[in-house]
């Protein structure tokens, strides 16, 4: 071992604790009592189990108090859209070149007819063009039906799988297989996570994406075996390498034909393994069960959606479930225990925590990072501005680091902390000002989009409240504060007042529309 | 460290360390210290308080990260070992292919790196065979979070954010309560310690005290709202540098400070990558962002760090031989260096700005059945720049003597930061890495 003697006192360096104010959380997984379930609380579930909402929305939510609430976030019921055909997308872009066409291609070049030759590769770069276009195309579909859907919590979940089971369209260039496998998570979102890990084995994209369809039974690739384990079910440190090589064998012959799961028998190496210490002639279905079978497999999933809905936790490498604030750990264990007796029934294991007495505590209420799609379809659902141009969105969203269909590596989003620098915090303010003004940020061309935003609507529910509010400076401005982000401390709301008196006073829709540009320039806002 | 604190207080007046102003609020856990520290810190770098003969002050540290496990065996191909023909028989690079390197037998660099081979015969390259480290993890994240931390556990602070912290520290601290002025003279700041750029800023920037900044697209890199009207740009500036809370360890603190960081780093940032590169850069986005990195170095910021990424480097299927998708990777790696040292020897600069690539991993020795390479050990890393010892540094690992089809690795990978932090950026390597490795020298007279 060259060079390398550790000091036997090393300085510590373990991640730092919660704050210090964090044990006093309310550390109980049972239902908020409903006489305390008001705006702010409404408020928060519509950010954390959805989008956000309008005031209207937040006011229904509290009349229908806690239980109806979740309830129908969790079971929309036929909210009446179209469903997504199958052929919502072309299949035929990537169609693979058939025997004929190979042939052709081979002769071309045995030949060296370099013009025909150079016709096919052509025609490949076209076929290249065109499936970019369609994934350009997809990103905006999904971004624009978050934005309108009825049953958001179901998007949001669509959302969470695809970060989760993180595939990229940048490595599998195949459009179609990515809309496939969003239906997967759609189908899904709600339902229950073995079926998830049932069909991620035969799902093209991620076959192609972690390399399974090159596995071979005398060589196998143990790249899919090693992900599910490491960062789709267990997490680090809870299986051993020699598990990872015979999980891959396990899984040799799971592969596909065009947009199809074919088992390759002759692929597949059908001898004993010993996996976990399950010892059998396992193949990739029975690797599956073995990995729902372990405890550490519903503590990993406890974790990782409870980092989604309730409060952002360093990754598992970061920091171990051991080391968590004592009351969080206690929290995730329980739910690993509802996701247990539940089977990895989903629906239950929500509607644990969204209800829970933790979920509603302040020291998590207005304190996650908005993920930028959180931040973008929240915008448009909660202050209605028009939708504008969704290929600025789109761009909007890869320059604050969450490019739908690519994520950055089959980690996933890192989220969090990980979604702020001085880069990305201009980039937020930036797309808000062009959701609410419709003029472009400059490094962009120059044509704005006129369509004019009415904020009004969302004083109504002041002034149905309390008559004569909305005329007033500084109740409109902690109104709207509070609507945006939550909370309206003075160093906040101060500058805002001054500025409006000393606009006259008045409040226009314009003087509403630059309030919330403003608004939405703080950092309160980035949270929810 | 303690005789340079001396030295650093009798240099100092305080009416000089007020005026010479102050530097970058930051994500800091509290920002009035480390305003404090940090100023400090950045005057040292200024003054050159510690210089060996022959050395330039003001040293910049640019680090190139290989993302995705660049395959070193045909980065810096070892053709004079028959075994290397025999495990790659679709994909190894011919001994009349391979770049010949002066006074290193039997290893040539890559054909499409032509850049890299004339800054090793201009004497600027120094490549550093077989770096690895104990127990190799071979998870892309682990691993480089591993290359990050400097940390064989990956837990804890980014090596070079340890760097900043420990830069910072230990100065200062009876200059507390002077945020005000110091926020006032920020506009003459020297820039931030650390910048990053891309998306994200990496874990090894990532300190404890202090934050680097991070940015993709200059022009991007400030609020549109006040070029929407005009009075907005007040209450913007009272609302996003605002001081209340940025105290603690919540999210809502942390965005306060990036918040304040972000106004005070946009105006210096914006106003320096406006410069031109001085010669041609060959494109891509590893270039656009070695050029930008130039410029800023041009305008004279005082950033000692600057830390760009390349690739994906994850070639599992079809990754060619001289030709090919890893070839063109190299290509633009090797042709961009070039470029980027070409710009500062025109600036003049080039003595102050060390280059140093890596890569989390290196690839298995043997390719697979898709004519790709599979996650491996250890690799070469390259050091640039007129002050390295020019060379190849070390023996190409065995090929015969394998572990389970991987490279031992010879050097660790500590031991060329050790080298970097106590011959380049003067920094006490111990203290930092939290352990004591074997500096490599690497750095001429030093």
């Amino acid at each position: 071992m060259p060079f390398l003697t550790r000091r036997s006192q090393p300085v510590s360096k373990s991640p730092a604790k919660p704050d210090a104010a964090l044990p006093r959380v309310n550390t109980s997984l049972s239902a908020l009592p409903t006489n305390k379930f008001g705006y702010e609380q409404a408020r928060h579930l519509l950010w954390r189990a959805g989008f956000g909402g309008t005031p209207q929305q937040i006011q229904t939510l509290v009349g229908w108090g806690l239980e109806k609430s979740v309830d129908h976030l969790l079971n929309p019921g036929n909210t009446g859209e179209e469903p997504i055909r199958p052929d919502r997308f072309d299949s035929s872009i990537m169609r693979p070149a058939n025997e004929e066409e190979k042939q052709a291609y081979r002769k071309a070049q045995k030949a060296q007819n370099e013009d025909l030759v150079a016709k096919f590769r052509k025609m490949k770069q076209e076929q290249e063009r065109k499936d970019r276009e369609q994934i350009n195309d997809m990103q905006k579909w999904w971004l624009k039906k978050m934005i309108e859907t009825p049953r958001p919590l179901e998007e949001k979940m669509t959302l969470f799988w695809h970060g989760h089971f993180a595939t990229s369209y940048r490595t599998i260039e195949n459009s179609f297989h990515m809309f496939k496998q969003n239906q997967l998570f759609r189908t899904h979102a709600l339902g229950n996570f073995g079926d998830l890990l049932f069909g991620i084995i035969r799902d093209p994209a991620m076959l192609a994406y972690l390399n399974n369809n090159q596995s071979r039974k005398d060589h196998p690739n143990e790249n899919l075996a090693r992900e599910i384990m490491e960062l789709f079910s267990l997490g680090v440190g809870r299986y051993t390498e020699k598990d990872i090589k015979e999980g891959a064998r396990s899984l040799t012959g799971y592969t596909f034909k065009d947009d199809d799961f074919v088992f390759d028998r002759n692929n597949h190496d059908t001898a004993k393994k010993n996996i976990l210490g399950k010892i059998g002639n396992s193949d990739g279905d029975d690797f599956v069960r073995i990995i729902l079978g372990q405890r550490d497999c519903a503590q990993f999933m406890a974790r990782k959606l409870y980092g989604f809905f309730v409060n952002d936790l360093p990754s598992l490498e970061r920091q171990s479930d051991r080391d968590l604030d004592d009351g969080i750990g206690t929290v995730i264990h329980q739910i690993a225990a509802t996701l247990l007796t539940q089977r990895y029934e989903l629906k239950p294991t929500l509607k644990q925590i969204l209800s829970s007495q933790h979920f509603y505590d302040p020291a998590f209420m207005g304190q996650q990072i908005k993920s930028p799609v959180q931040l973008l379809v929240g915008a448009v659902r909660s202050m209605t501005p028009p939708t504008r141009d969704l290929s600025i969105l789109n761009d909007a969203l890869d320059l604050m680091g969450q490019n739908l269909f690519f994520p950055p590596s089959v980690k996933g989003w890192e989220g969090g902390r990980a979604w702020i620098n001085t880069s990305t915090l201009f980039v937020r303010q930036n797309i808000l000002a062009f959701l609410l003004t419709g003029k472009k940020p400059v490094g962009y061309d120059a044509t704005a989009d006129t369509q004019k935003y009415d904020p009004m609507p969302l004083l109504a529910e002041l002034e149905k409240a309390d008559p004569g509010a909305n005329s007033d400076p500084s109740r409109v401005t902690e109104y709207l504060l509070r609507l945006t982000t939550g909370s309206a401390p003075a160093s906040a709301r101060d500058p805002l007042v001054s500025f409006v008196n000393e606009r006259g006073g008045h409040i226009t829709p314009d003087l509403v529309t630059a309030l919330l540009l403003l608004i939405t320039a703080t950092p309160e806002y980035q949270l929810c | 460290m303690a005789d340079r604190n001396e030295t650093f207080k009798n240099a100092f007046t305080r009416r000089e360390f007020l005026h010479s102003g102050l530097v970058l609020a930051s994500a800091a856990a509290t920002i009035p210290a480390f305003l404090q520290s940090s100023a400090l810190a950045m005057h040292e770098s200024m003054r050159g308080l510690s210089s060996a003969a022959g050395i330039p002050e003001d040293r910049i540290l640019v680090v190139v990260q290989l993302g995705g496990g660049n395959d070193g065996l045909n980065t810096v191909v070892p053709y004079g070992m028959p075994q290397y023909f025999k495990a790659r028989p679709g994909i190894a690079i011919k001994e009349n292919e391979a770049l010949k390197l002066s006074k290193a037998d039997g290893v040539g660099l890559h054909p499409q790196m032509g850049g890299l081979k004339s800054l090793y015969d201009e004497g600027m390259a120094t490549i550093i065979q077989g770096v690895g480290y104990p127990n190799p993890n071979r998870s892309h994240f682990k691993s480089m979070d591993i290359w990050q931390t400097a940390d064989t556990d990956a837990t804890g602070d980014g090596w070079l954010g340890r760097y900043f912290d420990s830069e910072c520290c230990g100065f200062g601290k009876g200059e507390s309560g002077k945020r005000e002025q110091a926020m006032k003279t920020a506009s003459d700041a020297g820039g931030p310690p650390g910048i990053a750029i891309g998306r994200s800023a990496p874990l090894a920037m990532e300190g404890r005290q202090v934050k680097p900044v991070a940015f993709e697209s200059p022009e991007l890199f400030k609020w549109s709202g006040a070029d929407i009207h005009r009075s907005l740009g007040a209450p913007y500036q009272q609302l996003t540098r605002r001081t209340d809370g940025t105290n603690g360890e919540s999210n809502a603190a942390f965005l306060m400070r990036t918040s304040m960081d972000a106004q005070i780093s946009s105006e210096m940032i914006r106003k320096a990558v406006e410069l031109k590169p001085s010669v041609a850069y060959p494109g891509g986005q590893l270039s656009n962002q070695l050029s930008m990195v130039a410029s800023m170095i041009r305008a004279g910021l005082k950033t000692r760090v600057y830390y760009v990424t390349h690739g994906s480097f994850d070639t599992h299927a079809g990754q060619g031989g001289a030709q090919g998708r890893h070839g063109q990777l190299l290509n633009q790696f090797a042709a961009s260096v070039k470029s980027f040292y070409d710009d500062l020897k025109a600036q003049g600069n080039a003595e102050r700005v060390l280059t140093l690539s890596f890569s989390e991993f290196g690839r298995r020795v043997a390719q697979n059945a898709s004519q790709g390479t599979d996650h491996g050990t250890a690799a070469p890393m390259f050091l640039l720049g007129p002050m390295v010892k020019p060379g190849v540094f070390g023996d190409h690992p065995s090929l015969t003597d394998l572990d389970d089809g991987d490279l031992k690795f010879k050097i660790d990978f500590r031991s060329v930061y050790a080298g970097v932090l106590n011959d380049w950026l003067r920094a006490d390597a111990d203290k930092i890495l939290d352990g004591s490795f074997k500096a490599v020298k690497l750095m001429k007279k030093a």
